[in-house]
Parts: C-alpha cells; sequence; structure tokens
C-alpha cells in the first residue's frame, strides 16, 4: 500500500524513469473450456514462476513480463491470441497451446513471424516433421503407448486388450498404439470405446472380459472415463494386469477411482507424481521436490503432470534466454535448439537440430498403485 | 447368460440416470411448453453442492438435502429473475433464455467449485452385489429407485392433486386457467421448484457413478432430453421408458455389436421411433379445436 501510493506520488511529479527494460514473453493456454483441468495448473505455474524468477532479480539484469490470454482450447481463439502477442504484445517467445488444436493454430503463426514457441501439448505431429520454431515439453502419446508395451512385454505376456475414450487425447493414443504394437511381439485381441461421458462401462468390460487369451488391459483415456473403467474393472471382478495412460497421472485419479479399485493399476508417469520416493541420487528429485512443494504451497491444490510441462517450457526458455545473454528471437531458438541434459520435472532435455522434443523413454517413469498411493515399478 | 444379465445390468444402471434427468424435464414443460436445457446444470449442481457440503464435514444425507434445497431455490430464482420478466415471449424464446441460464450457471459453478472432478462415497458401499454370475452396485439400485420413486410421485401429482391438474391447465391454456382461479405466477415458480428439485436429486444419486464437473450437465440434458423425446415429452411414464430403453440400447449395442456404434444405435432407434410416432411412445397427442 505505502509503495503504491509512493509511485503515484512519484508519477503525479513526473519523476518515473521511462520504464525499465523488460522481456515479454507470451502465454496463449487453455485456463477455461473442456481442457480447463490441463490449462489451470499450467496458467497458475507460468504466474508463479515469473514472480519467482523477478523477485530473485530477473534475466540478465532484465525483468520479464509474462502475457497471457485464455483460449478456452479453441484453435480459432488461440490463432487469434497468437497473432495478438507477436503483432501487439511484441513477446520474444510463447510459450502454450494446451491442446493438440491450439498447439497447431499458434506454430503456424509462430512459424511465419519466426518467433520461438514452446508447446505444452501431445501430439506427436507438433514436432514430426521438425520445425524450425517450435518445440514441446510433453511426452508424445506413443512414447507412452512405447512404456506400456515394453512392461507387458517384460512381464511375458502377448494378448493385449484396450479400452479406449472417443475424446481427442484417448483417440489419438489409441491409434499410436495400434501403430506400435507390432514392435514389441503383441497381439491386440480387443478393441473397444466409450464415450467421455459414459457413466458406465462394464458392457465392454464384460466382452473383453470373454475375449480368449486376454492378458493385459491398456485403456487410453482422460478425465473422469478412466476412473470409471477402473471402479467398473473392480466390480467385475477383473484381474488381468491393468494400464492406465499418463492422462491420468494425478492424485486426483487415486481418488476418483478409489483406493481400492485402482490397487495394482500401473501407468506411465513422470517423476513429479513420485517426486517424494525418489531415490536421492536421481537427477530430477530436486527439481521436482521443489516445484511441488512451491505450487501447493502457493495455490494449496496438488501439483499436477500438466502444470509439470508449463514448468518445463518456463525453464527450457529461461535458460536459453540467459545462455543467449539477449532477447531477440532468433537468438532464443538458437540457444533452445543448444540446450543440453537440462534436468526438469517431466525428464531431462537435449534438443538437437533433429529433435525438437528432447526427450526419450527413460523420462517415464512405470509406477504402480499400491494402498492408494504411487510406487515405482523397477 | 451372465454376460447377457450383465449388459441389462449395465444397461439400467445407465438408463437409470437417463430416466431421473428426463423427469426433471416433464414439470416445467407441462407446465409452460419450454424445454428447460438448463435441466442438466440442476443435475450437476445436485453433486457438485453434496461434494462440497460433504468435504465441509456436513454428513452425507444432511449434505444431499442441502444440494436439492439450494437447487429448487436456485430453480426459483432462475424462474423470477430470467424467465417472468420476459412472460409473454414465444416459447423458443423462452427455450432460448434457458440455454443462457445453463451457460451462466455453468460459468459460476466453474469460479465456486474448481474445475476439478470430483465425486463421493456411495451410499450404501462399493462392494458389487451378485446375481448369476453378473454383478451390480448398490448405488445403481439407489438410482433406479429414486427414478422409479420419482415417477409414481410425479404421476400422482399430474394425476390425483388439483395443484397438479393447475399445472397441466396452465400450459394448455394460460389465460382460461387464470380465468378459473388458478394463479399461474405460482404455477411457474412451483415447477421450476420441482424440477430443479427433481434435477438435484438425479444428480445427488449417480453422481458417486457418474462422478460429476462443472460441465457434466449438458451431457445430462441431452441423454435426459433424448430419453424424455423418445418416451413423449411432457408424460412421466415416457421420460422412465425413454430412459431405460436408450440406457438399455447403448449397453446392448456396446455388448454385442461394438461399442464404436452405441450412441449412433441410440440416436437411429430415436429417429425411427419418432418417425412413425412423433409424439414420442407415451405422448399426448395435441387437438386443436377451430
Amino acid at each position: 500500500m505505502k509503495t503504491t501510493t509512493a509511485l503515484a506520488t512519484l508519477m503525479m511529479l513526473g519523476l518515473t524513469t521511462p520504464a525499465l527494460a523488460e522481456i515479454r514473453i507470451g502465454a496463449s493456454i487453455s485456463a477455461t473450456g473442456p481442457a480447463a483441468f490441463l490449462g489451470d495448473p499450467q496458467v497458475k505455474t507460468l504466474e508463479m514462476l515469473v514472480e519467482e524468477l523477478n523477485a530473485n532479480g530477473g534475466i540478465n539484469g532484465e525483468t520479464l513480463r509474462l502475457i497471457h490470454y485464455d483460449d478456452g482450447g479453441d484453435p480459432n481463439k488461440a490463432r487469434t491470441f497468437a497473432t495478438r502477442l507477436i503483432e501487439d504484445d511484441e513477446v520474444v517467445a510463447i510459450i502454450g497451446g494446451t491442446t493438440t488444436g491450439a498447439t497447431m493454430s499458434i506454430l503456424s503463426v509462430a512459424e511465419d513471424a519466426e518467433i520461438p514457441f514452446i508447446s505444452l501439448a501431445g501430439a506427436i505431429e507438433i514436432i514430426d516433421p521438425v520445425r524450425p520454431f517450435t518445440f514441446k515439453t510433453p511426452h508424445t502419446d506413443r512414447m507412452a503407448c512405447q512404456k506400456i508395451f515394453e512392461d507387458i512385454q517384460a512381464r511375458g505376456f502377448s494378448n493385449v486388450a484396450m479400452i479406449s475414450g472417443t475424446d481427442g487425447f484417448g483417440a489419438s493414443m489409441q491409434a499410436q498404439c495400434k501403430e506400435v504394437i507390432g514392435d514389441y511381439g503383441l497381439t491386440l485381441v480387443a478393441d473397444e470405446s466409450y464415450n467421455p461421458t459414459d457413466a458406465d462401462m462394464t458392457a465392454q468390460l464384460t466382452k473383453i472380459r470373454n475375449t480368449a487369451d486376454v492378458e493385459a488391459l491398456v485403456n487410453p483415456g482422460f478425465g473422469q472415463g478412466p476412473a470409471i473403467v477402473t471402479r467398473n474393472y473392480a466390480q467385475l471382478g477383473l484381474d488381468i494386469p491393468f494400464y492406465q495412460s499418463h492422462g491420468v497421472a494425478s492424485n486426483g485419479f487415486i481418488e476418483l477411482a478409489g483406493a481400492d479399485a485402482a490397487e495394482g493399476v500401473r501407468l506411465p508417469g513422470t517423476a513429479l507424481l513420485v517426486a517424494d520416493i525418489l531415490p536421492d541420487d536421481d537427477p530430477q528429485k530436486e527439481i521436482a521436490l521443489a516445484y511441488k512443494t512451491a505450487f501447493e504451497d502457493k495455490t494449496g491444490t496438488p501439483v499436477s503432470t500438466f502444470g509439470g510441462y508449463a514448468h518445463d517450457a518456463f525453464l527450457i526458455l529461461t535458460d536459453a534466454i540467459g545462455r543467449a545473454g539477449s532477447a531477440e528471437p532468433q537468438a532464443i531458438r538458437d540457444a533452445i535448439e543448444a540446450t543440453e541434459g537440462l534436468v526438469g520435472t517431466t525428464g531431462t532435455y537435449t534438443f538437437s537440430p533433429e529433435d525438437h522434443l528432447g526427450l526419450d523413454l527413460s523420462a517415464f517413469r512405470m509406477l504402480e498403485i499400491r494402498n492408494g498411493t504411487w510406487t515405482l515399478v523397477e | 447368460m451372465s454376460e447377457l444379465l450383465q449388459f441389462l445390468f449395465s444397461g439400467v444402471t445407465v438408463g437409470a440416470v437417463y430416466a431421473l434427468v428426463a423427469l426433471g424435464f416433464t414439470i416445467i414443460y407441462n407446465a409452460s411448453d419450454v424445454v428447460n436445457f438448463a435441466q442438466g446444470e440442476f443435475v450437476m449442481l445436485g453433486g457438485m453442492i453434496t461434494f462440497a457440503a460433504h468435504a465441509a464435514g456436513l454428513p452425507l444425507p444432511l449434505a444431499a438435502i442441502s444440494a436439492i434445497v439450494l437447487t429448487a431455490a436456485l430453480g426459483v430464482a432462475m424462474n423470477k429473475l430470467a424467465i417472468e420478466p420476459a412472460r409473454g415471449a414465444p416459447v423458443v424464446s423462452l427455450i432460448i433464455i434457458t440455454i443462457g441460464a445453463s451457460i451462466f450457471i455453468q460459468g459460476a459453478a466453474q469460479i465456486a467449485f474448481g474445475k476439478q472432478i470430483h465425486s463421493y462415497p456411495a451410499f450404501s458401499g462399493d462392494t458389487p452385489i451378485r446375481v448369476a454370475g453378473a454383478t451390480i452396485l448398490p448405488q445403481s439400485l439407489w438410482v433406479i429407485g429414486g427414478a422409479v420413486a420419482v415417477f409414481i410421485a410425479l404421476w400422482l401429482f399430474f394425476t390425483r392433486t388439483l395443484l397438479g391438474r393447475a399445472v397441466l391447465a396452465t400450459s394448455n391454456n394460460r389465460l382460461a386457467a387464470q380465468l378459473v382461479g388458478i394463479n399461474t405466477n405460482f404455477v411457474m415458480t412451483l415447477s421450476f421448484a420441482l424440477s430443479a428439485g427433481i434435477g438435484a436429486l438425479a444428480g445427488v444419486l449417480a453422481t458417486p457413478i457418474t462422478l460429476t464437473a462443472y460441465n457434466v450437465g449438458i451431457a445430462f440434458a441431452l441423454k435426459g432430453f433424448a430419453g424424455a423425446m423418445l418416451g413423449g415429452m411432457g408424460n412421466p411414464k415416457g421420460a422412465l421408458v425413454g430412459g431405460f430403453a436408450i440406457g438399455l440400447i447403448e449397453a446392448l449395442t456396446a455388448g454385442y455389436l461394438s461399442s464404436t456404434y452405441k450412441d449412433a444405435a441410440a440416436f437411429v432407434v430415436i429417429l425411427a421411433v419418432l418417425f412413425f410416432m412423433p409424439q414420442g411412445l407415451f405422448g399426448r397427442k395435441s387437438t386443436d379445436r377451430v
């Protein structure tokens, strides 16, 4: 209050110096709409990190300013906001695109304007083929499938059933899984789906149960669907190994499905979820735990993998600006591409001109739910 | 055999939820010919308020009652603030107003309750009941029981009570109803309160199965509306039969054909029925005197 009054007085006297040099970064995130579940922690994370960074003196002596818009998951709005960020707000880099649809809109604008863009969405199309100015932080769906199939293969099973949500996430992952399943010598013996708003999936699961030789069940999906599938799985007393996707990697999932029903469920997750049980020599332990503590203290809500994607995007960007020693878009882009061994909450990033995702399968940890909490599968 | 039974259990579980939502449409429709598209939001509020009250420490039955009462009050407020001022407007305008109210309630719920998915414990535990090799959750029986109870209550209300007949009279001809001494404003307020209360009850009973979030209302409203249309809009018997029918068609299609076609199958049946019986299975025939 005192500072405000002091500032106001100064301004009235015309004594304020022109605005200090600042680096402007933009964000277009789905804080509302169908993907609000993902976007909400992302916005909160970015705001928190910018505040923290400026309190510690900014980058290269300049303060960072975040300009963010809520695209509501709508690709058309995302395109408008990306254009506004570049033309009106004159940002030097953009973070955002919570959904793949929004990301595809932003990337075309960013590529035209040659502004570096770090996406927070999953699809492989974002970085394949590689576009010069577009990077992304989350693993791809394909990697989640590979991680799951690797585990099924290691346990000696070969016949897999899938039950997938028909939402964008579920459908995309289902398609990716079908593409890579052959690489692991596995056979898809049942392929069922459900609508994300459905209240009961026992019919599909009964059908799967009656399929001969099913040895493992995979559920690519997101939101409440997988929680209901897990409850129905327990209701029917199924006992084949059950895999969920990284789309439900949060404590909320265990709570919704119920600890009893979720017992024994495995899924590929990030280090963030298991920050407190990682061994002390794990390179990701420190950063994951620091982000988790800061986020939970600040917002009072549990940390999520999706907020972690925004955390890592911000880390990659500020690290690149710091190394570039300049806030020119081209210099930032070159510095991002030269990132090597940067430890984030999702994994350790090493970008190259051919790889704008920078993660490999080791970034995923195979987790298992035991007694209502996450454990690491060795 | 146990397979068929499991599909049927799945169908009635889902169908009971649709039927309960469909029943909520009937009263407002009977009083004013308005299809209230905010009905799904009442269902969402029933679940959300129960969750919030339960999380705040209220015992579950008390939380459920408070959710129903609060939602009914909101229904009254919606009638007073949004519908009544537009009295005299064509039915289509009123329907559009209810869509606006639905968007408003959804936005407010997003701010008040957050964007997370919520649930609360089932009323009688989670241990499935086994019947001849198939299983059903105790909560499904609560939903089925709720749907049947609401149906009986509504049936008695519309056929056996003066007030129920007053509601039907208001819908039939508002002016004539006023002339014979029916307080049509009161009838409208009452119908909104009852509809919202039934919607909230649906949400209270269904949430342990379906889970809830600020945006689940639309899906509930669409399936409930489809059920009500199939059975015949405004007829409680139609709402009950229509809701269960859609649930069963979906489950049997998912079980015997493919889950890919289950939504399509339900809508094909609805289209076919409406093509031959535009009033729905139990709809009243409209006769205009000239």
